[in-house]
């Protein structure tokens, strides 16, 4: 396997008492999309929520066992500052409304009180929304409103302010499952292209999407990662039962 | 069972209560149409521009203006509103945030649900004896604080109910770019909300506007033009109340004229709550 960008060490997760991720293992390679799957309340969100540590953010809250990114413990680091280097996307579009598409890109430099000059703000927003394939389509309303564009170029917006911050991951809530199927196959084809230089953890309903786009697979079942391997090898030749029951739609 | 009568009396029942809630909306309006049409009557005879300009005289002598109170009032309120602002909005800002089920919540709420109902005169009471008797003097500025008093739960509710309502997924957003948490929510959730947050800010405003009682023992009135909040200071419901309980006919003129300048501002503030929501209402 490739180097490792992220690997999680006996990690637990609760709500309460609720056990709701089991004993993970999982080492996440570099530049690559690893797609996280499994049924309703398996855990998955929960688990890619722990990564960017999110997941303190709820009410008892709590986690044991450890997550490395390049080797260090991600408990160690300041919050704040993780999140800087592991950027997230979620389930419904959020640009900031109060915003312009301009200002949404560069916020995650201007809220945290970085002080840019206007020409790097300027090609920080331009290779953003470039690179989150949006550039063309808003370049001349930069200074419109985020909330005017469409469901799926505000997702892409939210894309593009993720990616503003230089982040070494990315971690997608279910991108896609808001939109309908034109946007969702542009973000797709986006995310293919940005795997060359940052590595992707996509957590996704959708059995195709999976196998469309992901290099490896990790399917959760009930909180317990049963299966994590090559895509196509999960897809074709699941070790597991309910992973095989899963695919093959006799769940789920 | 015959239809056709019993579609008549439904009918016709539908119909009596509709005129009985359009008759009590009309008998609602009234009285309000017959205040503002009787200041508006009496008062304008009073303004002009000597009237918005000069100083009251001593009795006995014509004419004379209400300046020292309209520019009382401007100070007293700013004052209040400097006060009352930043901790309502504060508190606000707590409540919308907090567990619902938290003591700390449980009993503030209460609080401030206590807080509106106290009766502005025993709030002027209580400052009185807190902030006017040690120093041995009425001010401006304790007037400002018992109005902030007043001001207090209409700014905290509206922020509080903007706030809840502005999405978690906005929240989210922003801490997922690394944005501490006080940023967040004074960079992110606070603007989205403004325009709510403004709204219970003006209505605050305008709600003390016209408050006597809780002025009677802190700012007191005075009848020279000052300009300093340490000192007595006069305002419009003050110099109303005491030109209308005066026995000369040119002071209940110069009553009505202030009461017509006091019914305009917070007419005026209440088209501006109208102007301030619709500018900077958000789209979800």
């Amino acid at each position: 396997m490739e180097s490792t960008i992220l690997r999680t060490e006996n990690f637990n997760a609760f709500f309460g008492t609720s056990h709701v991720l089991k004993n993970v293992n999982l080492a996440i390679p570099r530049k690559k999309i690893s797609a996280v799957m499994g049924p309703s309340g398996c855990g998955k969100s929960t688990f890619i929520r722990c990564i960017n540590r999110m997941h303190e953010f709820i009410e008892n809250a709590t986690s044991t066992g450890i997550i490395f990114l390049d080797g260090e413990n991600i408990f160690k680091f300041n919050p704040t500052m993780l999140r800087r280097r592991v950027g997230m996307v979620f389930q419904q579009p959020n640009p900031f409304n109060t915003m312009s598409i301009y200002k949404n890109v560069i916020s995650g430099y201007t809220l945290n009180g970085y002080k840019l000059s206007k020409t790097e703000k300027d090609e920080i927003v331009e290779t953003s929304l470039k690179h989150a394939a949006l550039w063309d389509e808003v370049k001349d309303n930069l200074h419109k409103k985020g909330t005017f564009l469409s469901g799926g170029q505000q997702q892409r917006l939210c894309i593009a302010r993720s990616l503003a911050m230089k982040p070494e991951i990315i971690l997608l809530d279910e991108p896609t499952s808001a939109l309908d199927p034109i946007s969702t196959s542009k973000i797709e084809e986006l995310l293919l292209v940005l795997k060359n230089e940052y590595t992707i953890i996509i957590v996704t309903h959708n059995m195709q999407q999976a196998a469309r786009i992901s290099d490896y697979t990790a399917f959760f079942y009930l909180g317990e990662l049963t299966e994590w391997d090559e895509t196509k090898t999960v897809f074709t030749n699941p070790k597991n039962e309910k992973t095989s029951n899963y695919i093959t739609g006799r769940f789920g | 069972m015959n239809y056709s009568t019993s579609s008549f009396f439904r009918e016709s029942r539908n119909l009596f209560f509709k005129v009985l809630v359009i008759i009590f909306t009309i008998i609602t309006l009234f009285p309000l149409i017959a205040i503002l049409f009787y200041i508006f009557k009496e008062g304008i005879s009073a303004i002009n521009w000597h009237f918005l300009t000069h100083m009251p005289k001593p009795v006995g002598e014509t004419g004379g203006g209400i300046l020292n109170a309209i520019i009382g009032s401007v100070f007293i309120i700013v004052v209040a509103a400097l006060i009352a602002v930043p901790i309502g909005v504060s508190v606000g800002l707590f409540f919308s945030d907090s567990n619902s089920q938290s003591k700390l919540y449980r009993v503030s709420h209460l609080a401030v649900d206590v807080l509106q109902g106290i009766p502005s005169i025993v709030i002027g009471i209580i400052i009185y004896l807190w902030f006017v008797k040690p120093f041995g003097k009425f001010s401006a500025v304790s007037g400002s604080i018992a109005l902030a008093f007043m001001m207090l739960p209409s700014i905290i509710k509206s922020t509080e109910e903007t706030l809840k309502r502005v999405p978690h997924s906005l929240k989210e957003a922003s801490l997922a770019l690394g944005v501490p948490y006080y940023k967040t929510m004074i960079r992110v959730i606070v603007p989205t909300g403004l325009s709510g947050i403004l709204n219970g800010v003006i209505l605050g405003i305008a709600r003390v506007a016209g408050e006597t009682a809780p002025l009677l023992f802190t700012a007191f009135g005075n009848p020279f033009l000052n300009f300093s909040i340490f000192k007595p200071m006069a305002s419009l419901p003050l110099i109303i109340f005491n030109y209308a309980i005066s026995p000369y006919d040119d002071w209940h003129q110069l009553a009505w004229g202030a009461s017509f300048i006091l019914v305009m501002i917070i007419l005026f503030l209440n088209i501006l709550t109208k102007l301030a929501e619709r500018k900077w209402k958000v789209r979800f």
